[in-house]
């Protein structure tokens, strides 16, 4: 580990932070393009948060400190678990930080105070925003986990740099567990990052907020952060479906034009699967909150039966 | 004698003269706060030491007591499991030393008779010192019994409401039929061994079978007093509602030490495992887990809820230890290691948040008398310290990266997913649901502290007292500070833990985790560390370094700054304490989708004057199912017995006489 990788890890995690806001306006612009309208301008995000940063903060009377702090520690939180996340190339130094359990750790840490700040100013939408939230993490979180120790079991390690070196230098097989496993991380992504068809990011009717109940109080640069988080962990998602289910083109050395490969492997899935979710997004509608956990358990019950194919037909195998 | 040992007779000593002392306190009040607590804190304090150093020293220290029968002298054995266990009972107790004083000053104005607090409570830490360091089963059940009855005692505190004598008489019940069965389980293991102590026992060869009975005994036995499902519904009833401190005693100690029991006997004494129990173990654990945390979500009462807690987390205790018996028995013995770890690192974690929140429950009833959840509100900024504080308390029992409750788990999941190397398939199946069920419970755990926080520290207050609540005295907060340092550090200093840790298995199975430590102070890699890896320091260190780059984009510009305004209401009404979601309502969406678990009754019920009423109450089913035939079992025998109660004292007679005959008879 020396120090130009350690750079090299920085690089990608400012990287996350660069790239996903282009993330949701490239999703934007292609729900735009299947409503047969023109749409923002795919940098119009940036454009966004940069207004947003220069804007003034207006807090509440009733809020507490966790209402300020919340902002921080949730994009913190995030990034951090963005970071651990191999984009461009395998075996940077900061994958061996934290594994895949830390990475929901931290994705539960952000959750955790986004839910606090939602309560914090004590209005009725912060409190059913946050009571929302943590009945749909509650039942995503195993789920992912489930889909998660799938493929860590396949490669006998939880470390994510480890999964996408054993995918690459397996001989390929296509194993019913992945199958499972790719079914149920992505309606965990769907659930988690607040997609349609369990939340609807462009919503504003209060009845059926639940990420934008929980930041209905912020403005300003508190909420450019917020903003930015929620990319950052569309990005993360949209990172981990690609690059462990579909890991070729990822950077296996540090040479320049592995990087630059890596690079555009990336950026070319990840449009891939942007307009696959705009799809799905403009087909389907959002559902009743309490069809949510139906949904929900339908990940998991696919997780689960990844996890018992792997244990059962596989592991001799 | 060794230094270890004399430190903790120093501190069995001390909590002895605490006792001793506290009793008078019924003449003169201020004693109790003046020298009772203080006592009862270094007890704690000499404890914690003796502990540490029989831990980091590795040695077996055994010496005879000159007490006890004549050719029975009293065995007492400090070896680095009994040690761990010292450290966990001294530095709650030390905590409380520094909390009591301020706690028992605002009873010193009632009619609490405070020379039985201080008195029972000394003799409470006596006795759990005593039976961790039992080595023979006669002095281990003495030592129980008084932890168990002076504990009854202190359920039993506040007397005046009749609920909680009922809650007393529960406690003492329980206590006793679980004392039973732990009684029978080792008079098998010293019928078979010739003998009480436990270097007799551990030498003897039990059959399978036997050794399944003594595993039995030993699991429902310990388990009625660690609270595992379906024996649990005494627990939140009994542990809230003894005064806050001792509640924290209870919920945090006085279970460990029922751990301790069920390892020294099952994992030390019976020696060879079987691969059944750890599957039997395996799970109760898993649904002990998932039930306490359900319930818990569905209760609004602060320390009933955190009562549920500890089931939740006696249920994770039970599940790594219920994956290290499995992968025992079949000869993984790395992988049994790592997750008896895991189960006392665990332990320790559960002791210190555990404390940490029921002080914390402890300093609300102090400033404002209040329990009920739905009465709170805004407390972070009636009481910044002691919020900061319970808010480190739910991070960490939340199970959230850096604190320490997340280290406990992440080391449990790492070894269940290592059963990929099991050879049965059907025990490859059942690890992972288990690991499914802990990540559940994991993220329900959440769940519940964003409602225990948000409802209690957060919004605006719900009632008069609470708006006018006050700081709690110093010394409150520094027990409360003390115990959340530690879940931060034990949550960053992963790999110094289980490097402490790793005595425990390599003198009671004979090996370590060499590979745990192997890396360096950096990285925790319990297995390889291609395998796992986690780097607690550096994740802070990240945190803080991306959090100060953060900071500094934002602010040295010198950006627009921060206005304060009226919270957005729409353009309605402004909101007010009332709109506020409460605890039943923010958990109202979980108790739907498991509302089959849960015995609920829901009604709206109009009152007289025509206004409505909504009444909500959940129901533990354990009572039904398990405690309430039980019941009618013994009333109906006991119906029957009362037939021989005919009055006519010559009937009586004749019946003694009876019997008498008959055991002359047996015993001739």
């Amino acid at each position: 580990m020396t120090a130009s990788h350690w750079i090299l890890a920085a690089v990608q995690a400012l990287l996350y932070l660069a790239l996903a806001p282009l993330l949701a306006g490239w999703l934007r612009k292609v729900k735009a393009w299947l409503q047969n309208r023109r749409g923002a301008p795919v940098l119009q995000p940036y454009r966004d948060l940069f207004k947003l940063m220069h804007k003034e903060v207006r807090v509440a009377h009733t809020a507490s400190p966790v209402f300020t702090s919340a902002p921080y520690i949730v994009f913190v939180a995030t990034w951090l678990a963005a970071a651990t996340l191999p984009l461009l190339a395998v075996d940077l130094p900061t994958a061996a930080i934290a594994d895949i359990i830390v990475l929901a750790g931290l994705l539960g840490l952000a959750r955790f105070f986004l839910a606090l700040a939602g309560m914090d100013v004590g209005t009725p939408f912060g409190g059913m925003g946050a009571s929302r939230e943590m009945m749909i993490s509650t039942l995503a979180e195993p789920a992912m986990l489930m889909a998660v120790f799938t493929l860590t079991m396949t490669a006998h390690s939880t470390n994510l740099a480890s999964v996408i070196d054993f995918q690459l230098t397996s001989d390929f097989t296509l194993r019913p567990s992945y199958l499972f496993a790719l079914a149920a991380l992505v309606l965990v992504a769907l659930a988690e990052c607040g997609r349609i068809p369990v939340d609807n990011p462009t919503t504003h009717l209060e009845l059926t907020m639940v990420h934008e109940g929980m930041i209905l109080e912020y403005s300003g640069r508190h909420l450019a952060l917020m903003e930015w988080a929620a990319q950052v962990k569309l990005l993360l998602f949209g990172v981990l479906l690609v690059n462990i289910f579909f890991p070729w083109g990822i950077a296996q050395s540090f040479a320049p034009a592995a990087l630059a490969t890596g690079l555009g492997a990336i950026v070319l899935k990840l449009g891939v699967l942007g307009i696959f979710l705009a799809v799905g997004e403009t087909v389907l509608a959002k559902m009743r909150l309490f069809r949510a956990p139906a949904f929900l358990n339908l990940a998991l019950l696919l997780g689960l039966l990844g996890l018992l194919s792997y244990v059962i037909l596989e592991v001799g195998a | 004698m060794s230094a270890a040992l004399l430190l903790v007779a120093t501190a069995v000593g001390l909590a002895l003269a605490s006792a001793a002392v506290s009793l008078a306190s019924g003449a003169w009040p201020s004693v109790l706060r003046r020298v009772g607590m203080p006592l009862f804190g270094l007890a704690g304090l000499a404890a914690f030491a003796g502990g540490l150093t029989a831990l980091v020293q590795g040695e077996v220290v055994t010496a005879t007591l000159p007490l006890g029968l004549p050719w029975l002298h009293w065995q007492i054995r400090l070896d680095a499991l009994a040690g761990f266990f010292l450290v966990v009972i001294g530095v709650v107790s030390f905590a409380v030393g520094l909390y009591g004083p301020a706690y028992v000053r605002g009873m010193e104005k009632g009619r609490d008779p405070l020379a039985a607090l201080g008195g029972f409570s000394g003799l409470f830490l006596a006795g759990m010192l005593l039976v961790v360091l039992a080595a023979d089963a006669f002095v281990f059940m003495i030592a129980w019994e008084i932890m168990s009855l002076s504990s009854y005692f202190l359920v039993a505190f506040h007397h005046e409401n009749s609920a909680n004598r009922r809650a007393g008489f529960l406690y003492l019940l329980m206590a006793h039929v679980g004392g039973l069965f732990i009684l029978l389980g080792y008079a098998v293991l010293a019928g078979f061994g010739g003998g009480f102590e436990f270097a007799v026992m551990r030498s003897v060869e039990l059959s399978p079978a036997w050794a399944s009975v003594v595993f039995g005994l030993a699991f429902i036995g310990f388990g009625m007093k660690a609270g595992l499902v379906p024996l649990h519904a005494w627990l939140p009833e009994a542990h809230p509602v003894a005064p806050s401190h001792i509640s924290a005693l209870m919920s945090a100690v006085m279970l460990k030490v029922a751990v301790y029991g069920f390892i020294r006997v099952v994992f030390d004494l019976v020696g060879e495992v079987h691969w059944q129990w750890g599957v039997v173990v395996l799970a109760v654990g898993s649904i002990t887990a998932l039930m306490g945390v359900l319930y818990a979500l569905m209760q609004h009462d602060l320390k009933r809820l955190l009562a549920y807690h500890s089931v939740e987390n006696i249920g994770i205790i039970f599940i790594g230890l219920g994956l290290s018996l499995l992968f025992l028995a079949t000869g993984h013995s790395l992988l049994g290691v790592l997750a008896l770890v895991a189960a006392l690192y665990h332990t320790i974690n559960h002791a210190l948040f555990k404390g940490l929140l029921f002080l914390g429950a402890g300093a609300i009833l102090h400033s404002a008398n209040e329990r009920d959840l739905g009465k709170m509100g805004g407390l972070l900024r009636r009481m910044p310290w002691t919020g900061f504080f319970f808010l480190v308390g739910c991070i960490s029992i939340a199970a959230l990266p850096p604190f320490n409750g997340f280290v406990s788990e992440w080391l449990t999941f790492q070894s269940a997913l290592q059963a990929w190397q099991l050879e049965s398939g059907v025990l490859r199946s059942l690890v992972p649901i288990a690991a499914a069920m802990l990540a559940l419970t994991g993220a329900l755990a959440a769940a519940c502290f964003v409602k225990v926080y948000g409802v209690a520290f957060l919004g605006q207050p719900r009632s008069r007292q609470v708006r006018h609540a006050r700081r709690v005295p110093f010394g409150m907060r520094v027990g409360q500070g003390l115990l959340a340092a530690l879940c931060l550090l034990l949550g960053v200093l992963p790999t110094v833990i289980v490097g402490l840790l790793d005595a425990i298995p390599r003198q009671l199975l004979g090996e370590g985790l060499p590979h745990a430590t192997a890396e360096g102070w950096l990285w925790l890699t319990p297995v390889a560390p291609d395998t796992a890896s986690y780097s607690a320091p550096l994740v802070v260190l990240l945190i803080a370094v991306m959090a100060g780059l953060a900071w500094w984009v934002w602010h040295a510009g010198g950006r627009a700054g921060v206005q304060r305004c009226d919270t957005w209401d729409c353009g309605f009404t402004p909101p007010g304490p009332r709109m506020q979601y409460t605890a039943p309502a923010f958990a109202q969406p979980i108790r739907r989708v498991f509302g089959s678990v849960f015995a609920i009754e829901e009604a709206v019920e109009r009152q007289e004057d025509g206004s409505q009423r909504y009444r909500l109450a959940v129901r533990d089913r354990a009572w039904n199912l398990f405690y309430v035939p039980v019941v009618r079992a013994v009333e109906a025998s006991a119906r029957q017995v009362a037939r021989l109660q005919s009055g006519s004292l010559r009937v009586y007679l004749g019946w003694t006489l009876a019997t008498l005959l008959v055991l002359l008879w047996i015993i001739s």
